[in-house]
């Protein structure tokens, strides 16, 4: 089974991001950057299907700006065989996004796609589902096991009451939550090797897929600040001001 | 102009979410449909008849849609799309696994947890974990969202819409196996008026017990950090934050939760914030509307003693 995973270049997890001048964006500039968590949690649990003997072949891709190539190594690092980059500097959508990975799917016959449930910075969840829609395949969001019975995907999922259990025929579409796994950190030695496995480049435009343009951003603000609270000194004073002056209680 | 809600339920009764999901339709401005799909759901849609504003009950009942999988549900909402100009659901764990599988099969965009409507075709959601509000203009023709429900008060009760039945039935792709649910008397999370959280300060499941009597005495719901469910002292389903339940009680008491961004995300439009924390540095202090640096273990005890 060949497993093709995306990962993201995002702004690193613990950065505070500010609103740029204009209020036209978020000010990226010398802010570090990361590949987004949860697309470490799905290299990661795609590298442990390859060492349970359940997938052949791990080639992880990552659309957007020449710099998203460190991520790929990253993922190289970690144990991805192949890496490819659609290099653009356009922001997509996650729309936009599902239909090149659909493409790239389709291109190497991918049977498992693995996914992180959200990029940190969009917070949109959206590309998983999008992309198991474009390709006609079952989608099992939100994982927190997956392991391969025979021919069938067992996977279970994250859900607002608890856990849910589903089986999936392949091909299929996965996307990770935070307990998926616990991701590996790359050793030196597997840095090294990582700078020799194979990393193709291609753009949007080798690609037969058409990007509409589906929205635009009109502005973006901070959200309000909180004014500033008190600190008490006692728990008679935390409960005399929850009932008389914030009166909650 | 018209709207079509998607209404999440347990096949037993209708989730208040929904209502709140309405209360998003209404911002919006139109003739609002609540889609009702599951199975002897028929309670359900009696309860989506009488949320206010509503004018049809769409009601798609089959045994393929017990277990609200995503991909027949998307089928069956691409169907009856084309009436529509928006499509809600709420951006539950269930909304956001079906929504962006219908946008994608009309070929537009999804716009996540909404929290305003500015015109009917521009909105503003929370990205970067909440530190940045982004006005979006969608140039789709149908807008596809999901709607943040602690952003929205839900419609009142008193309706009296009419019930469509649908026909169409899409089988499912993927095999439903079981589900395992957290059982509790507490009110959910999600819409409680008053949620007490924890760390992990707490140490163990078993110090978890002195937040559950807390919130008992409150009426409200226990959440928890990340950290709090990493350690396995919770079940994950009471994570509040950016990668869980997103809050907005009147009261959040957070204790032995220092306060890190993942976490504020989903917390800090509450009401009223108070922090309980011994490190008087702890960042939750900063979002607090009142903190009390003391031991939980000493402090938790007192205020129940108090209440």
């Amino acid at each position: 089974m060949k497993v093709l995973v995306p990962v993201k270049r995002v702004v690193d997890a613990n950065v505070k991001v500010r609103v740029n001048a204009d209020n036209t964006g978020v000010d990226t500039a010398n802010l570090k950057m990361a590949i987004n968590p949860f697309c470490e949690i799905a290299v990661e649990e795609a590298v442990r299907l390859k060492e349970a003997g359940s997938a052949s072949e791990i080639v992880v891709l990552s659309i957007g700006p020449k710099a998203s190539q460190e991520q790929l190594r990253t993922a190289l690092a970690l144990g991805a065989d192949r890496a490819i980059h659609i290099e653009t500097d356009e922001e997509l959508v996650p729309l936009s996004i599902a239909k090149l990975i659909h493409a790239v799917q389709q291109k190497e016959q991918a049977e498992l796609v693995i996914l992180g449930k959200q990029s940190i910075d969009g917070d949109n969840n959206q590309t998983g589902q999008m992309l198991a829609a474009l390709a006609k395949m079952p989608q099992a969001t939100f994982a927190s096991e997956v392991k391969l019975d025979g021919d069938k995907l067992v996977v279970i999922r994250e859900i607002d009451g608890g856990l849910q259990t589903i089986h999936l025929p392949l091909p299929a579409v996965v996307t990770a939550d935070l307990r998926l796994n616990e991701p590996r950190y790359a050793k030196l030695p597997n840095i090294m090797k990582a700078k020799r496995k194979p990393l193709e480049t291609l753009s949007p435009a080798d690609f037969d897929v058409t990007l509409k343009s589906h929205q635009t951003i009109v502005k973006v603000t901070p959200p309000a600040e909180r004014s500033g609270g008190v600190m008490v000194a006692s728990v008679e004073e935390l409960v005399e001001k929850l009932k008389n002056e914030a009166k909650v209680i | 102009m018209a709207i079509l809600v998607l209404a999440e339920h347990d096949n037993a009764s209708l989730k208040l979410d929904t209502a709140k999901v309405v209360a998003c339709g209404q911002a919006i401005g139109g003739e609002i449909d609540v889609l009702v799909v599951g199975h002897n759901c028929d309670s359900v849609a009696s309860e989506a008849q009488k949320l206010a504003g509503v004018r049809n009950v769409l009601v798609a009942d089959s045994a393929s849609y017990a277990n609200h999988l995503a991909e027949n549900i998307s089928e069956l909402m691409v169907g009856i799309a084309s009436d529509y100009e928006h499509v809600l659901a709420p951006a539950s764990s269930f909304g956001k696994d079906v929504l962006p599988r219908v946008a994608a099969l009309l070929d537009v965009s999804q716009l996540s947890e909404v929290i305003e409507v500015v015109s009917s075709d521009t909105f503003v959601r929370p990205i970067y974990a909440g530190s940045v509000l982004a006005t979006v203009q969608s140039l789709d023709d149908k807008k596809v969202m999901t709607v943040r429900s602690s952003a929205f008060d839900a419609v009142a009760s008193g309706g009296n819409a009419e019930r469509v039945v649908l026909t169409q039935d899409v089988a499912p792709q993927v095999e439903f196996v079981e589900q395992s649910l957290t059982e509790s008397e507490r009110p959910e999370l999600g819409s409680a008026s008053v949620v007490v959280s924890g760390g992990r300060a707490l140490g163990n499941s078993e110090n978890f017990a002195l937040l559950e009597q807390l919130a008992d005495k409150l009426g409200g719901a226990v959440g928890a950090s990340r950290a709090a469910v990493d350690a396995g002292f919770v079940p994950n389903d009471l994570q509040v934050g950016q990668t869980g339940k997103i809050v907005a009680p009147d009261l959040y008491i957070a204790v032995g939760i220092s306060g890190a961004i993942q976490h504020l995300a989903g917390m800090k439009d509450s009401k009223v914030i108070v922090a309980i924390n011994k490190d008087p540095e702890a960042p939750i202090f900063q979002v607090a509307d009142y903190g009390l640096e003391a031991d939980l273990f000493d402090a938790v005890p007192q205020l129940l003693a108090q209440l």
